[in-house]
This record gives structure tokens, sequence and C-alpha cells, in this order.
């Protein structure tokens, strides 16, 4: 059971840098764990539903932080704190939808201490799974969420394959709609992996939430010049108004001109194990005027396709509020959209 | 009456060590060779224990010794066990280790087989009435506080009477009834047939029960968290086993209890009986999970209530049925409660009333600040709200006509009540609020944005008589006031200590207050729960402190001349009335009181104090002028504490995200002690209230009793962004005839007003959907909006 509240020992290193800690996770393999900020680190740990041998500290790599300008965009080391992300002055000025979502996950103190590369890294946060019950995930062979008396509220819409947790994370919407890419080092190569495709869901591989594997590093985001200083949107509705993971959450990215939307791409999290794209929202509302039946259209469209389980069919019309509101991008609703 | 400390503003001797951070609560002891303990739980709602294979882990370096249930007295069942081999509820505590240090107890408990034999459980009380259904205990269903377990089944036709979005009305445990309910139903302009349910959410107490023990010649001392002192003595020594003149209770400080260490706990005393094993100091540091599985939880509801009103809004007939949930353990009375508060608060000429309250493998259950009462004003208030749209009556004067006043009676025994001022707290607070003007605002739209407007009302007994009061005054001329309620975090233990300074006529810099530790000779007083200290503790504190006075003016009679009726007492001194240049200053007086021995010294005493008190005053003897009595003034009538809130909010229609733009809570608690503290009590009462109505997360999974919260992120207690910045409080200030300075308690009934207050605004908002529901949350806010089914069926326990 989850309240045992004491680590296991481990053996701890502390790297100064990325090779360093490459040598370590080579020798440690699938004994060994990367912390970032420790947020989602130190439950598993103190639930010793987690094990590791050696835990391997990214805090002391200096250059996995600070942002960058790059000649097309910026590059934000993976272990920047959520809190530095939220008040940097070139992220809230040319990438406002990053800073908003970052400024909404947890609360001031897990802000302060969990990182980007942490958040968009984050596990399943089902409470089944947590609980340490032997579901799909933690390599059983059921899942107690997706039954006909599972307390599925927080669950997914979209793309069950034998486990339905969502993607919990506030900044994973925000990067797929500012097109991202991620920086993942292993001793053997750096790859660049889209935002979208860093993301997989249970159909991929149901024991992990994004393609870094045993080995890999996740050291930076890189999000396109493209974007910058679009017109954003970003929108959690959670239960509480801090500490709390999103129900749903949407992040859009616009470039209007002359009340046309020129470009656009929106995502939701909290509605499927990876934050959901709505190409299908993006390409009616595209070359469209940004207008009230453009938002009812690009809205109505967003949950097709949706399959509820029984507690969580009210994030359909959550969901499709929230696109609405995000094509829409002004604030009747008293929200305001992300300023440049 | 113009008093010098009664109604004024002070700053309480412990609040300094709290914001420092110098306070020390149990888990911050540490002595020499001490151990630390971790506990093993059961993984299972409901099962045996086979066999216990421990072998291993006491060959562990480090490790020390092991408890199971057979080292520990066992407590007669339904009651919670400080360990058992036959586990109620996930979490349930199985056996303790000691060892040298946490990581290795927590590695010993790791190396521990246990066999289990997995038994049938069950969650929803209606699912255990069914014929055949599963009992939560091996002998019975149906539990109540310190009685024997029962069992009781409804029939099949019971059930098949009703359709599933209804309760059935089976065979309570109790019931009663007044007046002539049917008819009242056959007169009434409207009826309401409503079937509802509440959760019965966690505490949440912010400090985890830990607890340290050591003994030293025969006594065990004990560093617990409690609200209470005293009265929690005999319990806490009762489950370590021992005499209470045995049990030395340390307890300065209570990071928050809400109800759940009102009374004496089993788990506190694991650290003493393991303490006794080894001989060794021990420390149980409970972990946030196991504060959500041992810290209880308030009775969850499942219910049913017919009301009848009249074309004017006075209710004239209530029938209500109330199921509750009552965990693994003998709960508390809520559902009795709640039959009684709606009967006081909404004054109906007739009432029926039945309840049943049914035993679940969930964790443990108590009392949660208005047990029943807070559960009753969720239900009720909304439901005032739709009779007077259906009668097209003003929602205050729905209330105000059917509000308690001095004549009203509590329940089938008709109670009288000492007073009660419901009508003045609701006209204080709707012209705080504004209501005339706000009402109008009711459903306008702002964009996507609609406003609510809710108002709320709550009651809760408040206050109790016949404790004992005891004052010493030192020969260096300090007035202790021994005050034995407890520190549960509200301040009155400080503030009802003022009353012995003003009968002293002493200042309040000369006083010290003496608390928190049984060595300090602490009087038998009442615990500090049910809202009953400020009326409870001024009477004690009052007798005690006029038994000081009395002998004051003896001693200065017979050192002065005179008979003592010409003396007074003022400004540290005791003085003649004729010529206040004749005087004794309480230093000289203490001093003559020593020396004259006898009753001015509590050589002797008054014999009707409680054995705890008479040992206190025995310790004392010889060493101060004691003044000692238990409280025998005149009392007529119930004390009651009664409370109004009114709320605005902005609900966002896309969303079903609410913000709460104007808080104002009113509360009729007689004579205010201490300005400050009851604002901050309404305050506080307001958030908790903000909790219990729309945000409060309690689901337990159907399919192997395991709880979903067992942590504040998951339980979702109120953060500082879901509830106002600014919150208004007003209060009736008019005196008590049953109390010397006229105060009534109040804390319970502060979380009620404002839980209905918000609930009615949320319906109001939606244009009168009402939910029957309690929490309201935002996909049933949302569902609602889209004009979608709720998820949950009708009765269902948990959802959210």
């Amino acid at each position: 059971m989850s309240n045992k509240d004491m680590m296991p020992q481990f053996a701890l290193f502390q790297p100064s840098d990325i090779e360093n800690a490459l040598e370590l996770l080579e020798k440690y393999g699938e004994n060994g764990w990367l912390v970032a900020g420790g947020q989602d680190s130190f439950d598993w740990f103190k639930d010793r539903a987690k094990r590791p041998e050696a835990v391997i500290d990214l805090g002391g790599i200096a250059e996995l932080t600070g942002v960058r300008e790059t000649p097309d965009g910026i590059e934000i080391g993976a272990m920047t704190t959520l809190t530095e992300i939220s008040n940097n002055t070139t992220i809230k000025s040319q990438y406002g939808l990053l800073s908003e979502a970052a400024g909404r996950v947890a609360s001031p103190q897990i802000r302060n201490a969990g990182t980007i590369g942490g958040n968009v890294s984050q596990d399943a946060r089902c409470w089944y799974y947590r609980s340490g019950l032997d579901c799909y995930r933690a390599g059983g062979n059921t899942c107690y969420a997706d039954t006909p008396e599972g307390m599925n509220r927080e669950h997914c819409l979209f793309g069950a394959s034998r486990c339905v947790a969502v993607s919990p994370s506030d900044t994973a919407a925000a990067m797929v709609a500012l097109d991202a890419s991620m920086v993942i080092r292993s001793s053997a190569a750096e790859r660049v992996v889209p935002a979208e495709e860093f993301f997989i869901g249970p159909d991929v591989n149901i024991t992990r939430m994004t393609v870094v594997e045993a080995g890999d590093i996740l050291t930076a985001i890189r999000i396109p010049a493209k974007w910058a200083k679009a017109e954003f949107y970003f929108e959690k509705v959670a239960d509480r108004n801090t500490w709390d993971f999103p129900l749903v959450n949407v992040a859009c990215s616009k470039i209007v001109n002359g009340g046309v939307i020129e470009d656009i791409r929106i995502a939701c999290a909290g509605v499927e194990c990876v934050p959901k794209r709505m190409t299908v929202v993006e390409d009616i509302v595209r070359g469209s005027n940004q207008d009230e039946e453009t938002a009812e259209l690009g809205g109505g469209s967003a949950s097709r396709g949706a399959s509820p389980l029984n507690y969580n069919h009210f994030k359909i019309p959550l969901m499709e509020n929230l696109v609405k509101r995000a094509i829409r991008g002004n604030s009747s609703n008293g929200t305001v959209p992300v300023q440049q | 009456m113009a008093y010098k400390h009664i109604g004024k503003n002070f700053t309480p001797p412990d609040v300094r060590a709290k914001v420092t951070g110098k306070a020390k609560y149990s888990e911050d002891f540490r002595a020499e060779g001490m151990l630390f303990i971790k506990l093993l739980t059961s993984p299972m709602p409901n099962a045996r224990v086979r066999n216990i294979d421990s072998s291993a882990a006491l060959k562990m370096e480090g490790v020390v010794d092991i408890l199971t249930a057979e080292d520990v007295p066992a407590m007669p069942v339904p009651q919670t066990q400080i360990l058992t081999n036959n586990p109620k509820f996930v979490g349930d505590p199985i056996l303790a280790i000691a060892a040298v240090d946490e990581t290795t107890a927590s590695n010993a408990l790791e190396a521990i087989i246990i066999e289990y034999e997995p038994l049938p459980f069950v969650i929803d009380p209606l699912q255990s009435l069914y014929p055949g259904g599963v009992d939560a205990h091996d002998d019975g269903n149906v539990t109540q506080r310190m009685q024997p377990t029962q069992r009781i089944k409804w029939t099949a036709r019971d059930f098949a009477a009703v359709g599933e979005d209804e309760l059935p009305r089976g065979e309570p445990r109790d019931q009663w009834e007044y007046g002539d309910v049917d008819a009242g139903f056959e007169s009434a302009a409207v009826v309401l047939d409503e079937t509802f349910v509440v959760a019965g959410h966690s505490h949440h107490s912010m400090e985890p029960r830990s607890s340290f023990a050591y003994w030293e010649n025969g006594k065990c001392y004990l560093h617990a968290s409690s609200q209470s002192h005293t009265f929690n003595v005999p319990g806490f020594a009762a489950y370590v086993g021992i005499e209470p003149e045995n049990m030395i209770l340390i307890a300065e400080y209570c990071g928050g209890g809400f109800g759940s260490k009102g009374t004496a706990y089993p788990i506190a005393s694991l650290s003493a009986h393991m303490s006794k094993k080894t001989g060794r100091p021990c420390m149980l540091r409970i972990t946030r999970a196991e504060e959500y599985y041992l810290g209880s939880r308030r009775n969850g509801f499942q219910g049913n209530v017919k009301l009848a009103f009249r074309d004017d809004g006075k209710l004239i007939a209530a029938d209500m049925y109330v199921v509750q949930q009552s965990g693994a353990n003998d709960g508390f009375p809520d559902y009795m409660n709640a039959g009684g508060a709606l009967s006081l608060v909404y004054t109906p000429e007739a009432m029926r009333w039945k309840g049943i309250p049914v035993a679940t493998n969930t964790p443990i259950t108590g009392a949660q600040r208005g047990p029943g009462q807070n559960q009753l004003a969720c239900v009720m208030e909304p439901l005032m709200d739709k009779a007077a749209k259906e009668l097209g009556v003003d929602r205050l004067v729905i209330r105000e006509i059917n509000a308690t006043n001095n004549d009203s009676k509590y329940a089938d025994k008709r109670i009288p009540v000492s007073s009660a001022y419901l009508r003045e707290a609701i006209r204080n607070g709707a012209e705080r609020f504004n209501w005339e003007e706000k009402k109008k605002q009711s459903g306008q739209r702002n964009g996507t944005k609609v406003t609510g407007i809710g108002v709320g009302q709550a009651f809760h007994p408040a206050g109790a008589t016949g404790f004992d009061g005891l004052v010493s005054i030192t020969p260096d001329g300090k007035v202790h006031v021994h005050t034995g309620v407890g520190n549960l975090g509200t301040y009155s233990y400080a503030s009802t200590s003022r009353i012995s300074a003003e009968v002293l006529g002493c200042s309040w810099e000369n006083v010290v207050i003496e608390r928190g530790d049984s060595r300090r000779n602490l009087p038998w007083n009442l615990g500090q729960f049910g809202s009953n200290t400020s009326f409870t503790m001024t009477r004690t504190n009052y007798v005690g402190a006029m038994d000081a006075k009395m002998k004051l003016l003896e001693i200065a009679a017979m050192d002065l001349g005179g008979i003592a009726e010409d003396y007074d007492v003022g400004g540290d001194k005791v003085f003649s009335k004729a010529d206040p240049t004749q005087n004794l200053t309480l230093a000289q007086a203490a001093q003559r009181a020593i020396e004259l021995g006898g009753k001015y010294d509590g050589h002797e005493m008054n014999e009707d104090m409680h054995a705890i008190t008479k040992a206190s005053v025995t310790a004392l003897a010889g060493t101060a002028l004691v003044g000692a009595a238990k409280d025998t003034l005149p009392s007529e009538g119930m004390a009651i504490a009664l409370a109004s809130a009114f709320m605005k909010i902005e609900l966002d229609t896309e969303t079903g995200k609410y913000e709460i733009l104007e808080y104002v809570g009113t509360a009729d608690c007689g004579t205010v002690v201490h300005p400050q503290g009851l604002e901050h009590q309404i305050r506080g009462g307001g958030v908790m209230g903000i909790g219990m109505a729309g945000l409060e997360r309690i689901v337990y999974d159907p399919q192997n009793g395991l709880p979903a919260n067992v942590g504040f992120h998951q339980s979702k207690p109120p953060s500082y962004l879901d509830v106002p910045a600014e919150m208004d409080v007003g209060y009736v200030d008019k005196p008590d005839p049953s109390n010397p300075v006229g105060a009534r308690g109040i804390g319970e009934p502060l979380l009620g007003c404002a839980a209905s207050a918000l609930l009615s605004a949320i319906s109001d908002a939606l244009g009168g959907v009402y939910f029957n529901r309690t929490p309201v949350v935002p996909d049933m806010i949302i569902n609602a909006l889209a004009d979608r089914p709720q998820s949950y069926k009708t009765l269902q326990m948990s959802n959210q």
C-alpha cells in the first residue's frame, strides 16, 4: 500500500556534466533512476513502489538549465524550473503559452522545485496505478479503472488500450501546440523528437509515457520561431485552482491575420494518454474567420470519436467548450488570452 | 455590562511559538535511546489474519521488537482496535515494528509475511441493508457509538416499493415523532419529497496523530496530538491499560483535529505499549496516508426528506429518514443530530424522524465539526430555496418565518434552549451583504458567466455544565488559571481564562495559564469539542475564580478587620470598599493563605469535585491560595450556537467553475468573548464549508475497498485560490442568560452555514438545479449545464 512514507536506501550520484550522467546511466541500466526536481520520483520512492539501486540527480548539471535564444527560436534546458519558465521574459514575450501553462502547474512550491523536463516526463496519475495495484501499466494483467465499477472520473475519452490513464501535464499540451521538439541524449547519440511523437500511448508502450528509454536523458526542449508572438490561449479546468491536475486543459497557438485564422495548433491534456492534438479541429478552423461560428464548429468537432467511461462523459462538453474558447480566443468568459 | 477583558482582543500566549516554529508537537520530541515505530496496515477491507511470520524481520540489525494484536488490549467490537487480526478496512493496523530508525523499521515490515483470509466487504450502506447483504462486522451491520452491534436487514419488498432513485424506508434503528405529521402534509401548500446524499469527508488534520511515550516510576508519559486535555486522560489511560492517575498527558499544541482528536483514540497508545515492552522511549510518527486511514472521517448520509410548507413559507411538517455510512467502527450519531437539527433550526410544527447507522468496510468515522448538523444544513438550505421558489416567497423571508428563537424546542423531547437569535443573525448578515440589492443580481449574465446568490444557516449545541474550575494565587502575586480544556487551535482556552482575571480584578499580564501538561495540576474539564468551550469554560473559570475571590475577601477581613462583604478586589489587590488604602496585595494574601492552610491553600477542598481536580488541588496544597469549585451555576435550556452565511458567486457556464466573490458569515453565540478569535472562527469555518460543499473528494473503489484519497492533493481541501480573499464577519452579541458573562460556543455551525450558502449559490446560478448531493463538483455542474445525465446513481455514496 502507498502509505509507507519512508524511502529505501539507494546510492545517490550528483554528476556535474551530462557525459558523467550518461556513464552512470549506462553502468546501472534498468537499476538507475534519473531525478530532475523529484516531485514525481520521491512519491514513488517513499511508497517503495520504485526501488532503484542508483539515483542520478541531474540538479548539478549547469548545461541542463536556462533559456537560450537560437537562430530558429529558443532552447530550454530540461532542468529549468517551472517557476523560471513562467517568469522568463523571453518566454513570456514570445511564447507566452508556455509560461502560462507552466504557471498553472501544481502549486508555487512544486513549481519552484519541479522542472520542465520532469513535468513533461511525469508518469501516469491514475489513482489505481499510484495505489500500487498490479494493473497493466504496473506490469500486471488488468485495469481497475476501465470496469463497470471503476472510479474513472479523471480518466480518458480517447486512445484507451488496456490502460485508460491520461496525460496529466499542463506543459505537455503547450509543447504540442507550440510544435516543440525534445532533445534526447544517450551515450550513443543525440536525437530530436517532435513533441507529438515524444508522448506515447499504451498502444505503443504501456509501461511508459514518453519515448525516453533507459539510458536516455531528455536534455532540452526547442520551440520553433514560427509560433513566436502568435495568438495563444491556455486554460486549465481542475477541481481546485491550485495544486491539482487538470480535468481537461487546452493549449492553442494561432496566427490570425485580418480576422482570419491562417494557422493553428491546438491540443488538450486530460483526455488521452498523450496530449491530444486536434488536427480535425485545426483543419476546420484554418482559413476561417475568427468568429463564434468557427468557434462553435471547431469546438463541436473536438470530441468526435470520444469513448467515455462511466464517470467522465462530462469531459466531452468541457473539452468542446475549452476548444471553442481557445478558437474564440477572446475573453467573453473573463479568461484573459495569453498576452504578448 | 462593562468588562475589562471580556469582549476585548488580546494575543493568546501560544501564538508566538506557533508562528515562529518553536511550538513542539508530539513528533518534535526526542529522547536518548528512543525507538521509532512503523505500522503494518491491512491491504484488504475485510479479512482475517491467519498467520504472521516475523522471524526474518526480527533478525534484522536494528530491529528491536514487534507488537501484534495479542500484545495490546482488545477493545469491544465494533470500537476501533489498537491492532487487530480482523482488519475491517484498508489501512487497519495489524502490527507494529520498533527499530533504531524508521528506515530500518520500514525494511523490517517488508520482511514480514502475513497470510490473510479475505472476507466479503461492503462499502455502500444500502447494499448491507439488502436481504442477504454483507455485514461489515462478524456480528452485524448496524453500529451505534458505545453500543453492541445489531443486525438489521430490510425486506426485498422495502426495496421493491420504490424505484432505484428513491430511498427505501425499511426498519430503522431509531425513530421519534412529535405533532400530527400526516395532518401537516394534508394541509400543505407545497410538499417537497427529496432523496439526498452527503459525502463523509476526511478531517484533514494538518498534524498527523503522532505519539511519543516513555515510562518512569510506573507512570506513562504520553505526548499525543489532542484537542482536549484532562477529559482525554482517562481515555488514553484505558487504551494504555493503566489508571488515570498514572497517565501524564503532554499535549500543549494540536495541529488540527476538527473533532477527530476531541476524545482519546487508540493509536496514540501504541507508542506507550511499545515503550513498556522495550523499556525505551518510543515514537510513532503517523504518515499522511495513515492519518487518512486512522484520522477518521465524517459519517456519510443517504436519505430522504419530505417537507410540508404553508403558503407563507412556514414549515408545518417534516418527515426525514437518514441512512448513515458509519465506517468500520462505532461511528458517531450524526444521523440523530441531523434530525434534531431539522426540528430546531426550521421549527416544523410536526416532525417524524427515522435513522439507521450502517457499518461499512471503509476507514473509521467520528465526529467532524458539526456532526450531523452540518450535513443537515447542506441538505436543507437548497431545499428552502426550492420551496421559496415554488411558493413565490423571498428566500430570506422563508428562513425568517421558520427561524429558531427563544421559544423553540429540540427534537421529540421538546428540549428548550437557553437563548436563540437566528433571525437576528440572518438580518445582521443580510444587512452586511446588502441582500435586497444582491438578490436582484441573481441569474445576471456577464458573457459566459452567471451570478448566483446563496444563503445558508446552521446550528450546533454549544455548552455544558458541571466541570471544575481551579485558580491559584502564588506568593509572587501571580494568578494561575489552571485549565484542562486543551488547545485545539481556537485560542478559546485563553479567552475563557480571562474571566478569572475579570472576577479577580487583576491585570491580564499578571495571569499565568497553566495548561498542556498533566504535571501542571489541571482540573477536570470537558474536552474541546461540540462548540462548548466558550460556554462551559467561562462558567468553570468563573466558579474557580469566585472561590478564590471569596477567600481573598475573607483573608482581608481577618487581617484588616470587618467582614468579607466590606472588601472587593481590583488592581491586583483586595481592598476595603470604604477605604481602598486598606488593602492587601495578591502576593500578601497568597502568603497569608499558605499560613492559614485549610481551605485557603488547598489542604481542604469541596468534596463534589472530580478525582483529577482533587489530585491537582492536593498537589498545589501549601503553595498558593487555591480557588477550586465545581460548576453548579443555574442553567436553563440547551445552550446553542447558530450561524448564517451569504455568498455571491460567478459561475462560468462553459467550464462549470465558479468564483466566490463575496462572503458574509454571522454568528449568534451570546456575548462575544474574544472578537478576533470569533472572526477567525467565522472565516476558518467558512473555508472548511467551501471545501465540504464544493471541493473535497472521498472515493472508495467498489471493487477492492481501496480509498482513493490518502493525501492532501487527492482529497482536495480548499486552497488559498479557491476561497474569497476577504470574508466579512458579523455577530449578534446578545448575552445568554445561562452564562455568567452571557457567552455561548460557536465553532461548528460556521462550517455548515458556509457550505449550505455555497450550495444555495450554485443552485441559484444554475437557475434552480438542486443536486441533493454534497459536494457539488465541476463535473456535476458541467453535466447540468450541458443537459447531460449525471454519472452517478442517485443514492450512490461516492462519485467524485
